[in-house]
């Protein structure tokens, strides 16, 4: 069913945008309307998360604490590439052993020596791409098309959360179940921010 | 001497003592000297680390020798005196256990508890065959999670822990510990605090403000390193206090005889020498 969940993510000239679904699904069913399936993992990297209920958090709260203590042992953060090539590493581990972790990820970043936003795409096949724009599950189909064609490396932040705003859009006309809205979460040099976002507006089928 | 009692770690002398572990004490004697303090202000309490730095060789590059002063967690502030080798290894290993609480109850640390495992390992160090204890005292400080309250413990290669309000490791943490138990008051601000953690260290420091290294923890803060600048000013601003204490003193012992010292001493310009010498040093002959 997690082929359900919708996780985005955008880059634009200095930051990168992250949205997550917020429903918790099991089965048929919605448990929770407000998930959040985000964790920072230090001041400028997010990684967003779905797949199999309980590998989710137990892999992303594990490379969190792991990220967390290198910091604290070598007092410097992981930029958003080494962070990325960590977590593909541990799920390569992972897919080998006897029972792997179903996680899919999308590890957003903003790099402060390079000064420049970073987004990874990374699957439970332990493949990981650094890209301009991404997502995962369905919302693959629905979203890329469009990203493919109004997303520009330049774009400035309000310009991002409008391909945003087509993006989900496209996923509520679409999407065979309701996916309760997305969590938005923004990258920049500053750090980690939520984004206040509306999807509580109908949008129609045509 | 210690007639055999002393070889294996695990066997006590017949007067009931573990001879490794007085040894590892003697270790904690000879490191430099780790000051920490508790600024109980009820407005805003604070904890600062003062420290002993070593002087460094002429090509040794300061900047990126690694500090007695280390962070635990992102709340918790360690500092050591002792061997620095072996406080490498505890203090990465209190770093795990902080992470790895975080993990397993999704709560950061507190500071009595990472204390705990700390005097933890020591104790585990003095028990078991083929090791030897960690020739290291350390001060752990810090806030506990959403609690606006300082923390001070001290833990020794024994495993003791116990917490202060005040305290010194060390070189000469006797001496040091005597000035602070004169000088320590209840709810000191920011500044104060600051100041008594320099004052004291300069009980032992020779060389003044270049030698000293403090860091500064405040609740839901990041630690804060004093830059060199400041610890400077605050060492010449007591030395200041110092000198003038002296003269007003010497006044009143017998004016005239004061007056007449003074002119020949300025005659000769000692004064900038003495303005630069560090507070409690009484001879004031360079260190060798």
């Amino acid at each position: 069913m997690y082929v359900m969940e919708v996780l985005l993510g955008i880059t634009g000239k200095d930051f990168t945008i992250i949205a997550a679904s917020k429903a918790a699904m099991r089965g048929a069913s919605i448990l929770k309307v407000n998930d959040d399936k985000t964790r920072p993992l230090n001041k400028h990297t997010l990684m967003a998360y779905s797949g199999e209920a309980g590998d989710t958090v137990q892999f992303a709260e594990y490379v969190q604490a792991n990220v967390q203590l290198y910091s604290m042992r070598n007092s410097t953060d992981l930029t958003p590439y080494e962070t990325a090539s960590f977590v593909r590493s541990e799920l390569a581990k992972s897919l080998r052993s006897r029972s792997p972790y179903t996680v899919n990820l999308l590890l957003g970043g903003y790099d402060p020596i390079k000064d420049q936003p970073q987004l990874y795409w990374i699957d439970y096949l332990a493949s990981c791409a650094n890209v301009p724009y991404a997502a995962h599950g369905y919302a693959q189909y629905y979203c890329l098309s469009i990203l493919d064609k109004h997303h520009h490396p330049d774009i400035s932040f309000e310009q991002g959360m409008k391909i945003l705003r087509m993006c989900t859009d496209e996923l509520k006309r679409r999407l065979p179940i309701d996916f309760k809205g997305v969590i938005v979460k923004v990258v920049t040099k500053d750090g980690v921010r939520e984004e206040p976002y509306e999807d509580d507006k109908q949008v129609l089928a045509p | 001497m210690a007639s055999g009692y002393d070889r294996a770690l695990s066997v006590f002398s017949p007067d009931g003592h573990v001879f490794q572990v007085e040894y590892a004490l003697e270790a904690v004697k000879r490191g430099t000297c780790a000051v920490a303090v508790k600024g109980t202000d009820p407005e805003s309490q604070v904890v600062v680390l003062g420290c002993e730095k070593r002087s460094a060789l002429k090509l040794q590059d300061t900047r990126i020798t690694p500090s007695k002063i280390s962070m635990v967690d992102t709340h918790v502030c360690l500092a050591f005196a002792g061997l620095n080798a072996d406080a490498r290894i505890l203090v990465d290993k209190a770093r795990l256990e902080a992470q790895s609480h975080r993990l397993t109850v999704e709560d950061p640390v507190s500071v009595e508890y990472i204390t705990k495992y700390v005097a933890g390992v020591q104790q585990r160090y003095t028990q078991s065959g083929g090791v030897r204890p960690f020739g290291i005292s350390t001060l752990i400080v810090g806030f506990d999670p959403g609690s606006k309250e300082a923390r001070l413990y001290q833990t020794e290669p024994s495993g003791i822990y116990s917490a202060w309000k005040a305290n010194a490791i060390g070189r000469s943490s006797k001496t040091v510990r005597e000035f602070l138990e004169r000088n320590h008051k209840d709810s000191m601000t920011r500044d104060e605090t600051i100041e008594l953690t320099i004052k004291s260290l300069l009980e032992v420091v020779q060389t003044g403000a270049k030698n000293i290294e403090i860091a500064i923890m405040a609740p839901g803060k990041t630690v804060e390193m004093l830059p060199g600048e400041d610890i400077e000013k605050i060492v010449e601003k007591i030395n200041s206090e110092k000198d003038a204490q002296a003269e007003a003193s010497a006044s009143r012992r017998g004016g005239q005889r004061a007056a007449a010292g003074d002119a020949a001493a300025s005659a000769q310009g000692p004064e900038q020498v003495l303005a630069q010498r560090p507070a409690g040093e009484g001879s004031g002959a360079p260190p060798e």
